[in-house]
């Protein structure tokens, strides 16, 4: 397989420009002509649709939840990244462009990611336009914060639901579209294949997930905005039904499918709290301000009251260790810095399968410093929050927070125009690779959604329908007769499993616990290696025996997600098998064997500065790595520290 | 520490929109009281497929009370008893051992039943679709700093905005309203200078599709307020029907016609 970036040549500031003008364009009555789809209703496929059906498009959009305003971008808190400086305070288009680079560990896209902060002064601009109500100051003027550490306040924000009102801003545009005429949601269906006819992506196969119907849709190009993988962990602070069938479905058709290791791991969330957890609430990294992280030094009082427990009884580890940045270290270092104290058995709360996983987040020294009611100023809806579902109250008690699976860096793999290796296959938001390397910061993945739906894929795909000669195919062609037998015939091995004995969850839960494990927060070349051997066997045994009831021709929520399921067991196995080729520690990927001699994440620049895009070879176990190396003209590569 | 309750649940089965549905009873032992109400219909669906039997269906997704997909009457309350707290946010100490606890959908003509608990709330989305946007092209709008708004104005639209479409306004109301939710939408972009040009012709289209979607008229009962998992104000409406009457008297005469009246 040959990667071909496609990558403009000359200053970087003028590259998406010219690259622009050179994409050819649809004259405005061929559009009507031209049929896209856009599978997802997230920030990158509402912002997609809504603007490719007002250039005149026929859309027709895509989503698994009953309506187009669920997504999981609607969860985000904190904000959006924007190089407007309207603080004044030394912001421009370059610095967030090389705080980007920095913070992804030197594994992404220059290009891709300058074009990312050229583009995000209009982002705030068309939400603000849209009646986004982003937070303002009394001067009526927008105002900002600054977040995750960065030196400069860009971050617009709108309370604590920032993701919400912008999933809105599109879902409001993209109402706008629907009522014009020129696209059409279906709700409550679920892509399952990919018609490729040729060589090129040509339509989806799709299950209604209220009739059952199996059914192709036929397009011009494809479009998958579907999000991450976070919920190959099981429990992660993704919604219940995000999933990689989308992805992977295409990878299996041969999208190559780039850094499925680079997965960011939240260091503030609620902790597990018994074996039916179903899910992990993210508590907004701003509590790190004024909270003191800690765990008792003896494994012996991990069950004690902490109240009662004297300071020289404790270990606020992340002050020690970490002396200049304290407890506002970067999420990959406070989650790994947790991981080694509960490892240590200094974890505390209650004993899930035997170990306590969690840490103290004090706030008692701010309460006595600043009072009740500033910390209640600050935090209260978040203490609230805390309290609904720990059932402890933080004023009083010190909070309790461990790591959770957040978001996914890996994804497919895509050119500067964003198409994968399948033409007329796209894919954008959380779905790609392209702009966050080996480490997202904060409030910079509304940005690179709402970029790439709004401003990136209405120019490239102009240039790719520009150039299009495929053929007229009908519901009859070969090809999609196949696509639409091969999800038949899935659904049917799904439902009749020859030993059925295990429910979808229970292999889920499996296969989490076991990735979590041993590529989550930390790996080791010996812990990959038993995962990749016990993966392959649970698939065996996942289709062996799965356990769904019920047809597949009426609403059945088991059937989907055992077929979610089914390729997280896969993705699974790419993710150890990436992990296990990258030696090296990089952002959300540490492997133990590589660090510098005070314990912190090594980078091997020399060896293993490319992005691995891997390339399905009919063998699960056995996939084809293909690189595609990474030089970096403007940012030049340096170690992060945090000491 | 966390308690074990023994509960006997009451769930609403319904195979299909044209099936009639009715109450089955299920016990539920040993239920752990930090589980969320959702994570203990998890175990007892666990238990149902383990047993062959088809699991109760109820839609949910992000379960941190923002997306608004889940949402069911518990014990005739929509969400449950705690307040401005959704059903995927309310957590199983607030039951106690031995409790008898109703499960039934969301009840309203414009809500039709698709499976059990899972309702088709498609008539929300029309009511969007009918002008609830400002009508900006992407790439068209000017710089953000350019349009300035009164903070008070900015905070009480975030006020309205919060709405997550879950639909327990509609379940609360004795007439089956969709008022607070159309109103939240509306002042959500009547108090912004953006939403200004479209301001009158946004009413009108909405209010009428929300008549259309068979939802009932608002007779100020308040309920609706009461079970709002983000408490949004029924002032709300009383702005929108201001709007409404005031566009009644003066809209001009394109606009009427456009609507056929």
């Amino acid at each position: 397989m040959e990667l071909r970036s496609n990558v403009p040549t000359g200053p970087i500031e003028k590259r998406w420009e010219k690259h622009r003008f050179d994409l050819k364009l649809v004259n405005p009555a061929n559009r009507r002509k031209s049929t896209v789809i856009v599978v997802g209703t997230g920030l990158a496929g509402g912002a997609a649709s809504s603007t490719l059906g007002e250039l005149g498009y026929n859309v027709h959009s895509f989503c698994y939840q009953d309506s187009a305003r669920r997504a999981h971008s609607i969860a985000a808190q904190g904000g959006i990244n924007a190089a407007k400086n309207y603080q004044g305070d030394g912001d421009n288009i370059y610095r967030l462009f090389y705080d980007t680079v920095k913070g992804g560990d030197f594994r992404a896209r220059e290009s891709n990611v300058y074009r990312l902060a050229e583009v995000s002064g209009n982002i705030i601009d068309q939400c603000t336009a849209q009646g986004v109500p982003f937070a303002r100051e009394y001067s009526g003027l927008l105002d900002n914060r600054s977040f995750g550490g960065a030196q400069v306040s860009r971050t617009f924000y709108a309370r604590g639901q920032t993701g919400q009102q912008l999933l809105l801003g599109a879902y409001q545009s993209l109402s706008r579209q629907v009522n014009a005429g020129t696209v059409k949601v279906h709700e409550r269906h679920e892509m399952l294949d990919i018609i490729v006819v040729d060589g090129v992506a040509r339509g989806i196969v799709t299950r209604d997930l209220v009739s059952g119907e199996i059914r192709p849709w036929l397009a011009d190009c494809v479009v998958l905005a579907t999000g991450g993988y976070g919920n190959v962990f099981y429990l992660s602070t993704n919604a219940k039904g995000c999933n990689t069938t989308a992805t992977w479905r295409a990878h299996r058709l041969g999208a190559a499918f780039a850094n499925p290791c680079f997965t960011q791991i939240h260091p503030t969330c609620i902790p597990v709290a018994g074996d039916y957890q179903s899910k992990l609430t993210l508590m907004s990294e701003s509590l790190r301000n004024d909270g003191r992280v800690w765990v008792p030094k003896d494994p012996g009082d991990a069950t004690k009251d902490p109240r009662t427990l004297a300071d020289s009884a404790r270990d606020y580890y992340l002050e020690t260790r970490y002396p200049a940045f304290g407890n506002l270290v970067p999420r990959d270092i406070a989650s790994r810095a947790a991981k080694k104290v509960c490892d240590e058995g200094r974890g505390v709360g209650p004993a899930v399968d035997g170990e306590r996983r969690g840490v103290y987040l004090d706030f008692a020294d701010s309460i006595k410093r600043l009072g009740k009611s500033k910390i209640q100023e600050r935090y209260g809806n978040l203490f609230e929050m805390y309290e609904r579902i720990a059932g402890e109250n933080p004023y009083e008690t010190p909070m309790r927070i461990y790591p959770a699976s957040h978001y996914t860096m890996g994804g497919l793999w895509v050119d500067y125009n964003l198409m994968t290796t399948i033409p007329g296959l796209f894919a954008a938001g959380e779905a790609n690779f392209s702009d966050h390397g080996a480490n997202r910061l904060g409030a910079s993945a509304l940005m690179q959604g709402l970029a790439d739906g709004y401003f990136v894929l209405p120019s490239t795909l102009a240039g790719y329908l520009a150039g299009f000669k495929g053929p007229r195919i009908a519901d009859d062609h070969a090809d999609v007769k196949a696509a639409v037998g091969r999800v038949n015939e899935r659904l049917k091995r799904l439902i009749s499993a020859p030993k059925p004995s295990r429910t979808p969850d229970s292999f889920h839960k499996e296969l989490g616990r076991l990735v979590w494990d041993e590529c989550g927060m930390s790996r080791t070349a010996e812990g990959l290696r038993k995962a990749l051997e016990r993966i392959p066997a649970l698939r065996e045994e996942f289709w062996n025996g799965v356990r769904v009831t019920g047809t597949g021709e009426e609403l059945n929520q088991t059937l989907e997600k055992a077929g979610r399921v089914a390729d997280f067991i896969e993705l699974g196995e790419l993710m150890c098998i990436d992990a296990l080729n990258r030696e090296e520690s990089a952002g959300g990927h540490f492997r133990e064997e590589h660090r510098t001699d005070d314990g912190e994440a090594k980078r091997n620049d020399e060896e293993f500065s490319y992005v691995a895009a891997w390339e399905h070879s009919g063998d699960l176990s056995k996939p084809t790595l293909n690189k595609e190396p990474l030089t970096f003209e403007y940012v030049k590569p340096s170690q992060r520290s945090y000491k | 520490m966390s308690k074990k309750l023994n509960l006997t649940l009451h769930v609403w089965r319904q195979k299909g929109p044209t099936v009639a549905g009715d109450f089955v009873k299920y016990a539920a032992n040993g239920i752990d009281d930090h589980m969320s109400f959702l994570e203990m219909l998890d175990v007892v669906n666990e238990g149902l497929i383990g047993k062959g039997d088809d699991p109760i269906a109820f839609d949910h997704d992000c379960r941190e009370g923002i997306c608004g997909s889940c949402g069911v009457m518990i014990n005739g309350v929509a969400h449950g008893p705690r307040k401005a707290t959704t059903a995927c946010q309310l957590h199983m100490r607030v039951f106690h051992d031995g409790d008898e606890i109703w499960i039934e959908p969301w009840r309203a003509a414009a809500f039709p039943v698709i499976k059990d608990l899972v309702v088709n709330r498609g008539a929300l989305d029309r009511i969007v679709q009918a002008g609830g946007y400002v009508s900006v092209r992407s790439g068209s709008a000017p710089d953000a700093n350019s349009i300035a708004v009164s903070k008070n104005d900015a905070d009480l639209a975030m006020d309205a905005a919060q709405c997550i479409g879950c639909g327990a306004c509609v379940a609360a109301c004795p007439n089956a309203s969709a008022s607070l939710f159309t109103s939240a939408k509306i002042s959500h972009l009547s108090l912004l200078p953006q939403g200004g040009p479209e301001r009158e012709d946004r009413v009108r289209r909405m209010v009428l599709q929300h008549d259309a979607e068979l939802f009932g008229s608002c007779t100020q009962h308040g309920e609706c307020e009461a079970a709002c998992p983000k408490q949004i104000s029924i002032n709300f409406i009383a702005r929108m029907n201001g709007d409404f009457i005031k566009t009644a008297l003066t809209a001009n005469s394109s606009l009427k016609s456009r609507e056929g009246q």
